[in-house]
């Protein structure tokens, strides 16, 4: 595997002058009798990288769902048109991918499980061999590409994943807990691939219950209780307690005891 | 005692012979059972791949009655075909009745149902597992469903040989549409029914030797596939 720099010190934001990717007004989201998200209005930022963290069942995996527009949802969610870049013909929306926490491999050898993910994202021909061998270099799988993906180890699943989201080449990552059911040793080397992506300018969406990772890895930070999203602040704030409603605060202090 | 004996002789040397009559009643039953679970498969798998992902009203009512017919018995098919294929019937202008396509149009019914029940709870199980993740990678529900099949191709390759050994065994359907015509009609089961009747075991008994090794080779393959060898895991480039 390629070493990969570990994460920077969080760097305060400014409020990202750059342009909004995804904007949510009165968004909610009901599961038969359960509303699981109310009324959340929020607008995620290219470059931005956002952390969603909450007790369990407070919505963070809803939210991050209904951002990639994966979920039916009530109120408005909006996918802004991005400036065009110099090269590019038109203007065009944002592309996602979403990397889970238990990542779903097919019954397949790593090639044909990134070839299939490529292929649905539209991606043919030459371009395709060339964005699979990147991807699997990038992640440091490239001497497993015929080993079937269900054989490898959980570290090496997800970076697999990682991969297959990475090779289609989105604008915003979206991540559901990808490290948490990883040990210390594949956790370290997925966080440090993801914070790579980030650094790269790759919009990065993060639900976690990990308190360091999130300091790690995140410029903003959105508490939710109850579907409810009750803080939205930049991570150096959110770290600091006092600025934080009591529940927020609890639950920081419940994490992170020695806080 | 000794007329088993006698019988099981007489079938072994029909065997080793390669009598005529007899491999060609074990032929015309394999390519009969064959087409019908090939077609039986590709009907199949579609309704079961839609079932695992459509979601309409009475949608239970349907999977219910679907796996109400995995009990369906041979015989009810073989007259269910027959009323469509007899000359008053819809499709009495086929002229299929008493032809080996009637027999694979009734095997196919048989095994429609079998297929289509057990994929679809199989699809639908890896959909809990994967659906999501294939979703957010851009497939539609029917695509899913598709990729899925490729996923859990060795778990259909087992649901195709147990469909395989049904058409293969059953008698009830084929007797009914095919009518058990010497050289034309004629599979191990209606003929070892037929034998049986008349007296000539050792025929009956070669054939039933015959129709044991083949679902003795079917469930050897079922043995094999999940052993699951790295040829399938699709690792070839």
């Amino acid at each position: 595997m390629k070493p990969v720099d570990w994460p920077r010190p969080s760097v305060h934001p400014m409020r990202p002058p750059s342009p909004p990717l995804i904007s949510l007004t009165g968004a909610g989201v009901r599961f038969g009798e359960v509303q699981a998200l109310h009324n959340i209005d929020l607008q995620l930022h290219a470059g931005e990288r956002l952390a969603l963290v909450g007790a369990n069942g407070s919505g963070k995996t809803s939210l991050l769902r209904l951002l990639n527009g994966l979920l039916p949802h009530q109120g408005q969610r909006l996918l802004h048109t991005l400036p065009m870049r110099p090269g590019e013909a038109k203007p065009r929306k944002p592309v996602s991918a979403m990397v889970f926490q238990r990542p779903f491999m097919l019954h397949l050898s790593v090639r044909r499980n990134l070839q299939i993910a490529l292929w649905l994202a539209g991606v043919r021909g030459p371009e395709r061999e060339a964005r699979l061998r990147a991807a699997l270099d990038r992640v440091g799988l490239d001497n497993l590409v015929q080993r079937p993906a269900r054989a490898l180890s959980g570290g090496q699943q997800q970076r697999l994943a990682l991969a297959r989201a990475w090779a289609v080449r989105p604008d915003i990552l979206f991540l559901d807990e990808p490290t948490a059911s990883l040990d210390p040793s594949a956790k370290r080397e997925v966080e440090a691939l993801i914070e790579a992506f980030g650094r790269d300018g790759m919009t990065l969406v993060i639900s976690s219950h990990n308190l360091g990772q999130v300091k790690r890895l995140a410029t903003r930070v959105i508490y939710l209780e109850n579907g409810r999203m009750v803080v939205d602040l930049p991570v150096d704030d959110f770290f600091q307690r006092d600025a934080l409603p009591p529940a927020a605060a609890q639950f920081l202090a419940g994490e992170l005891p020695w806080h | 005692m000794d007329a088993f004996a006698q019988s099981l002789g007489l079938a072994l040397q029909l065997i080793s012979t390669a009598d005529g009559t007899l491999w060609r009643i074990v032929g015309l039953s394999l390519r009969v059972s064959a087409t019908a679970c090939a077609l039986g498969a590709l009907f199949g798998l579609l309704l079961g791949a839609w079932l695992a992902v459509a979601r309409f009203r009475g949608q239970g009512v349907v999977i219910g009655l679907l796996n109400t017919l995995l009990a369906l018995p041979s015989v009810v098919v073989g007259l269910i075909v027959y009323l469509l294929l007899s000359r008053s019937g819809p499709l009495g202008s086929w002229g299929l009745l008493f032809t080996p396509g009637a027999m694979v149009m009734a095997q196919t019914l048989l095994v429609v149902p079998l297929i289509a029940a057990l994929a679809r709870q199989l699809l639908a199980d890896a959909l809990r597992e994967g659906g999501s993740e294939l979703q957010a990678m851009g497939a539609g529900p029917m695509l899913s469903a598709l990729l899925l099949l490729v996923h859990e191709r060795l778990a259909l390759l087992t649901l195709l040989l147990t469909a395989f050994g049904r058409a293969v065994a059953e008698v009830g359907a084929v007797m009914v549409v095919g009518g058990n015509i010497d050289g034309v009609t004629r599979v191990m089961t209606t003929a070892i029914a037929l034998e049986t009747s008349k007296g000539d075991l050792p025929l009956a008994l070669a054939l039933g030797l015959v129709l044991l090794g083949v679902v003795a080779l079917i469930n050897m393959l079922i043995a094999l596939t999940r052993r699951s060898p790295s040829g399938w895991t699709g690792a070839t480039a």
